[in-house]
């Protein structure tokens, strides 16, 4: 199949830090790209600039989610600010589907009033229209939560654009390699090194209330699990028994975790954590391994993977313990099982012809559908409207991100410019 | 439980000897040199003089002991070569109760993190069950899977793959 290469570089200044946000987007052939319009917001404010470009912003979403193609600025016959002074005609003449406009305006020494509207060009009417309160602080999120409506008004689906997506790093320097845990804004911005060690740190996983990350630390040369609140930079350690302390991942709940245990013989089984007792359950006792549990979104079963068959395959078992059952039988490496969150589409890496690739099942029908195209991809993970996941390829030696959505028809490639990058995972939908 | 340990570490030293007694060449009867230090410069048979000789005394501390042994892909089986790498670690355990090591596990880049962290286990838990029958301790020895977090050869090839699938056996006092 032919695929259209569109080359997009955002570049901005990141608070932590300037660093550069690459994006690009491949998008298969096929998807018609719908043309809009974001026209520049109105500003009314005291002598400064706006704190935040937020039409910008709302046309990097839109551009970003490969469905929309927002038309140039300089394109535009009108530049309205508010939904009175919108002349449809200019915009049919363009052959734009729908048209955002809004204004910011400076309430106080920091607050602000971010305001917008959507319209159907063709239709004539209001589709969405908004206000919200903003700071100079939250107005980036703000944008995000105007494009997040925008896009749902205008597809159907959920917009995503107010998410995080945690990953780690690994870079060499000197004669230490260096492992990072980052987290950032789902286009790449305002990324911030939340753990950084000399010892590798791998898996982590997003509590439901998007406040925690837990993860694997290999501090002192022990694996140990630990959990750490965002906000405070303050981690515990949950689990720290001898031998694999590993695979970390919330219950929906978030009160309990599902990890990994090894014991000094070896041995991986599923365990079932309660974070706030630290008292832990055995879920699976088979002499294979065991490992990379996850929960379905009902919390009814866990998912996880298992070589009891020769090769490794996903099962799941019911989260109170029992008979595991088999999920997968296609091909001959299945592994790191990840349900979407409604719970339809269960993602993994599958072996593809010699290729490890991210690969999705549907649950009820069973077939499966691989997702990307590199040799070495790995690590996927949903994001909170199911329609999109997130996973780590190759780039010559490197590890980067891409995104994928689960049919498969928009593929598109973030590099944060910070070294190999892996095991990125996707928050779930952020409360105000 | 002692008598079986004493009957590993027998074993043991019987498969060490049989390597060792490997590394001494074979007298060469063609070699001129051969036999020339026993004296008589004479031709002929018995004139050479084979003397008292002396027993050898195995030496686990001698020479350059491999910290490393690598595994082939999709095998967590010690290689027959490198037995006798394992074997003589197990041997200074045994010997020096105060010793400990740490079995860190790796494996190649290829496929799932987490499952790689099981399989480099499967590789170290190979050297630990061979270590403990032939005598070093349980409390002599952890272990520590690293999967493919730690590599010693980076590149997506056979040959940095065959360096990453490895325990190394690190002394840790």
């Amino acid at each position: 199949m032919r695929k259209f290469l569109v080359h997009i570089c955002l570049i901005s200044t990141l608070l932590a830090g300037a660093a550069k946000a690459e994006l690009t987007i491949e998008i298969t052939e096929g998807i018609k790209r719908r043309p809009v319009a974001v026209v520049p917001f109105g500003w009314e404010g005291n002598g400064q600039d706006m704190p935040v470009e937020v039409a910008q912003v709302i046309s990097n979403d839109l551009t970003r989610s490969g469905r929309f193609a927002p038309i140039p600025v300089d394109d535009m016959l009108q530049k309205p600010t508010t939904g009175v002074d919108v002349d449809f005609d200019d915009w049919s003449i363009l052959g734009v589907e729908a048209v955002v406009v809004g204004r910011v305006t400076q309430t106080g020494e920091n607050a602000y009033d971010v305001q917008f509207q959507l319209f159907d060009v063709f239709g004539r009417d209001q589709l969405v229209g908004y206000r919200m309160p903003a700071s100079r602080g939250t107005m980036r999120r703000v944008a995000h939560r105007a494009a997040d409506m925008i896009y749902e008004k205008l597809t159907g689906i959920k917009g995503v654009f107010d998410t995080k997506v945690a990953y780690v790093t690994a870079e060499q320097r000197g004669n230490k390699r260096w492992y990072s845990l980052y987290v950032a804004d789902q286009d790449g911005e305002n990324e911030f090194k939340i753990m950084e060690d000399d010892d590798p740190i791998m898996s982590p996983a997003w509590s439901p209330d998007s406040r925690r990350l837990a993860y694997v630390s290999f501090d002192g040369n022990r694996s140990s699990i630990r959990v750490q609140t965002l906000r405070t930079g303050n981690f515990i350690e949950v689990s720290r028994k001898p031998g694999i302390n590993g695979a970390p991942a919330f219950s929906p709940d978030g009160r309990q975790l599902v990890i990994t245990l090894g014991g000094v013989d070896g041995n991986l089984d599923i365990y079932v954590l309660d974070i706030n007792t630290r008292e832990s359950r055995r879920i699976t006792t088979h002499r294979a391994i065991d490992t990379e549990g996850s929960w379905s979104p009902d919390g009814r079963y866990i998912y996880f993977t298992s070589d009891r068959a020769g090769g490794p395959q996903i099962y799941r078992v019911a989260a109170n313990g029992g008979e595991a059952e088999r999920v997968t039988f296609e091909g001959s490496y299945n592994a790191r099982p990840r349900l979407s969150p409604d719970g339809l589409k269960l993602a993994m890496v599958h072996l593809d012809r010699g290729n490890y690739r991210i690969a999705v099942m549907d649950v009820q029908r069973k077939d499966l559908l691989v997702l990307s195209a590199g040799r070495q991809d790995e690590s996927p993970s949903f994001a909170p409207n199911s329609d999109t996941l997130i996973y780590a390829t190759r780039q010559n030696r490197d590890g980067v991100l891409e995104s994928v959505t689960a049919d498969g028809l928009i593929r598109q490639r973030l590099a944060s410019g910070q070294g190999d990058v892996r095991e990125p995972v996707w928050s779930p939908f952020q409360r105000f | 439980m002692s008598q079986y340990k004493l009957i590993a570490v027998s074993l043991c030293f019987a498969l060490l000897g049989g390597c060792a007694s490997q590394d001494i060449p074979d007298p060469d009867p063609t070699d001129e040199t051969y036999g020339s230090a026993g004296g008589a410069d004479t031709d002929g048979y018995g004139s050479g003089g084979l003397g008292e000789g002396e027993a050898i005394d195995y030496d686990p501390t001698a020479g350059e002991l491999a910290q490393i042994v690598y595994f082939d892909f999709d095998s967590y089986e010690l290689r027959p070569e490198d037995t006798d790498i394992v074997a003589r670690h197990a041997l200074q355990l045994a010997d020096n109760s105060g010793l400990s090591v740490r079995l860190e596990g790796h494996a190649d880049e290829r496929g799932s993190r987490e499952y790689n962290i099981g399989l480099a286990e499967r590789r170290a838990q190979t050297v630990r069950r061979l270590l403990l029958i032939q005598g070093a301790s349980a409390s002599q020895i952890s272990t520590v899977s690293f999967g493919e977090e730690r590599p010693a050869a980076f590149g997506s090839n056979e040959e940095a793959w065959a360096q990453n699938r490895r325990v190394e056996i690190k002394y840790t006092n």
